[in-house]
């Protein structure tokens, strides 16, 4: 009890010291960058405390993928003895998430874990939440680096990047035009992603494979189908598409299965194997790629918790233990990587059902 | 007026011949087979919600729910797979129509019988409607229902066409032949464009208005439930969110397609060239090669073009009448 007590005093003068901290070196880019995680002081025994209030804030709650992680999340914090909830806005905009984090203050939550609309928009209510003590968890989109403890990253942004032109390579047979099929054309993840395609096409290995077009389905069914439908028009000779988006794919899966490019024009991407799962069985797809979000959510979910026991503080090299995924490294910036994406094919896709 | 119209539906075919012509040169591929086919597939759900509200807005009325009626007829089918995955195709369809009416019946008695005005019920039953659809899945916990959970008929139905012609896209031909033949020959079709003439002179006519306005906002509805219903067999993957931001790209079919906003003239037909020559500029872009930044910005322009059009159109047209009805004075 007087053990509990002691961690709780020296968090809050901790936080409060923090706090201060981070409003001072909101205009220092020289300590940004974790620097108010770096301040707490981290005790890798701590135990993690019962009855942990834990919030999720998705970027929009009724998106069934974030809907996913989130359950994860839920379910790693009851694995711990705490006890999750999902709160968040119906539409995706930049704003929509602030009042919900001032909410979360004002109910005196544990942690926060969070995925941002906007990096910056959500960045001083986030900043508020870490100066009154509660710490800050991203996942899947990440805030500003000040703004938050941890991020955890679905997968390293370069290995997506890389394999997806492994994938679509091995299709293709190593030679050919191909095309991306993205999201919106300012998705900061997707132009991640396309930045590191581009990198790895010019490996030799790939000098037969060319990338002619890049077109953006901003994640809308019938925007994203009309614009698979001009790749493949206005390009012939193409030979495959990537799809980096879960809409864009499955828009862009539905079209060519009834149409004549059906097998002949591969696709590829990251796609939910629930929503590709028809396209696989009849030949359209060969192979997509993507985390599993539920073990994204429980990640977070483990980190938060971790987060507001303190036994971590986000500083680069600590560990964290996340129970079934056993420990992660908390990389620069406190970043944390889930592992590289799942490929699934007509072998494996029946054993996953998200 | 007919030979007006006549030329404003022509004035939006030449549009169209044009924008399909410049595509065709720059990429031949636009005017295949597949890309023709393509073309009316993607303007045939947009075609049938432009029908329904094309007959509200001859009215003086408009219906902003469509988006989110449209959304929930939707994700009704695919609960309906979900329960019973053989469910018959035409339960489903006629389901879906049934509740894209009750929901056009919801609006029409607010607007007819309460008096509220259009523009008000629609936008707050655009929210109702979508948080009842966001209820529902967060109540079952369904956020998605995927193709491989529906009907492989359904499906097979969505994406299907007959001598090469989509299905979605006789449909949408049947509905838009079936309203343009009332409108013009029905008495109560006639009855539409006099009330959204002028309401009080057409009650004061006897027509019976309130009646009138309740029925097209049923039918519209019926309407929307159906292109909610196609929208699920042609796309394969639904969730709560269908439809959002739709209401817009269907009245800028309308007015695009010349039915006045104001009311008291337009043609079903013009609706539905105005949905096909949308669609076909958003499938045109690409190809030409035009940046996806801008996409919005042209569609936004093709908006501006047909009101000022209308409107210039519509000052001649009334200067006309006025030297006509001076001379027969003098």
């Amino acid at each position: 009890m007087s053990h509990t007590n002691r961690v709780l005093t020296a968090l809050l003068a901790v936080a409060l010291v923090a706090g201060c901290g981070s409003t001072t070196k909101g205009s220092d880019p020289g300590a940004a960058g974790g620097g108010t995680g770096t301040s707490r002081a981290a005790d890798p025994n701590a135990p993690i405390k019962q009855g942990l209030k834990i919030a999720f804030l998705p970027k929009e709650i009724d998106n069934p993928y974030e809907v996913i992680v989130d359950n994860g999340g839920i379910a790693a914090v009851k694995e711990l003895g705490g006890e999750g909830k999902e709160v968040g806005p119906s539409d995706a905009s930049a704003s929509s998430q602030v009042s919900y984090i001032n909410t979360l203050i004002q109910q005196r939550q544990d942690a926060i874990v969070i995925a941002a609309n906007d990096p910056n928009a959500v960045a001083p209510a986030l900043k508020d939440a870490m100066g009154k003590g509660i710490p800050v968890v991203t996942y899947d989109s990440d805030a500003a680096p000040d703004a938050r403890q941890v991020f955890v990253n679905q997968a390293d942004s370069e290995e997506i990047g890389r394999s997806q032109v492994r994938l679509i390579s091995q299709q293709i047979g190593g030679s050919g035009k191909i095309a991306i099929l993205s999201a919106t054309p300012n998705a900061t993840n997707q132009n991640t992603w396309i930045q590191f395609m581009k990198d790895e096409l010019t490996k030799p290995e790939y000098k037969g494979i060319e990338l002619v077009k890049i077109a953006y389905g901003d994640d809308d069914d019938q925007k994203s189908f009309q614009e698979a439908q001009a790749l493949l028009q206005s390009i012939p000779d193409l030979k495959g598409i990537i799809s980096p988006t879960t809409v864009g794919i499955s828009a862009a899966a539905r079209y060519m299965s009834t149409s004549p490019y059906k097998g002949k024009v591969k696709l590829t991407g990251l796609g939910t194997p629930n929503q590709m799962r028809q396209f696989v069985k009849d030949g359209t797809v060969t192979e997509f790629a993507l985390w599993d979000p539920a073990e994204l959510g429980y990640l977070a979910g483990y980190a938060a918790a971790a987060l507001a026991s303190g036994q971590i503080s986000g500083a680069e090299g600590e560990t964290l233990k996340a129970g079934k995924l056993g420990e992660r490294r908390i990389g620069k910036n406190g970043e944390i990587i889930l592992g590289p994406p799942t490929v699934f094919n007509a072998g494996n896709i029946d054993k996953y059902n998200f | 007026m007919t030979s007006l119209l006549r030329s404003r539906e022509s004035g939006i075919v030449i549009a169209l011949v044009a924008v399909v012509a410049v595509t065709a040169i720059v990429n031949p591929g636009f005017l295949s087979g597949q890309g023709v086919h393509d073309l009316f597939l993607n303007a045939s759900i947009i075609a049938l919600l432009a029908a329904g509200q094309c007959l509200l807005v001859i009215t003086r009325n408009i219906d902003l729910s469509v988006g989110s009626v449209m959304g929930l007829t939707a994700y009704m089918s695919g609960q309906m797979f979900l329960g019973n995955q053989g469910m018959p195709m035409i339960v489903v369809i006629l389901a879906g129509i049934v509740l894209g009416a009750v929901c056009g019946a919801i609006n029409g008695a607010l607007v007819a019988i309460a008096k509220v005005p259009a523009l008000v019920v629609t936008l707050g039953t655009l929210y109702v409607f979508r948080g009842l659809d966001y209820a529902w899945a967060s109540a079952t916990g369904v956020q998605q229902v995927n193709a491989y959970q529906m009907s492989p008929s359904f499906l097979e139905f969505g994406s299907g066409s007959v001598l090469g012609v989509p299905n979605l896209t006789l449909i949408a031909v049947i509905v838009v032949a079936v309203i343009a033949y009332l409108l013009k020959n029905f008495r109560s079709g006639r009855e539409l464009y006099a009330i959204g003439s002028n309401p009080d002179a057409a009650r004061l006519a006897g027509i019976p208005t309130g009646r009138r306005v309740f029925t097209t906002f049923v039918i519209s509805g019926g309407l929307v439930g159906l292109a909610g219903v196609l929208h699920a067999a042609y796309f394969g993957t639904i969730n709560a969110a269908v439809g959002s931001g739709k209401e817009l790209a269907v009245v800028a079919a309308v007015v695009v397609g010349g039915v006045a906003i104001f009311g008291g003239s337009g043609t079903v037909l013009g609706a539905a060239l105005g949905a096909l020559l949308l669609t076909t500029i958003t499938s045109a872009l690409p190809i030409l090669g035009v940046p996806a930044f801008w996409q919005r910005a042209v569609d936004g322009a093709a908006l501006l073009v047909a009101i000022s059009l209308d409107r210039t159109v519509m000052v001649r047209l009334a200067a006309r009448l006025q030297r006509e009805r001076n001379r027969a004075r003098a």
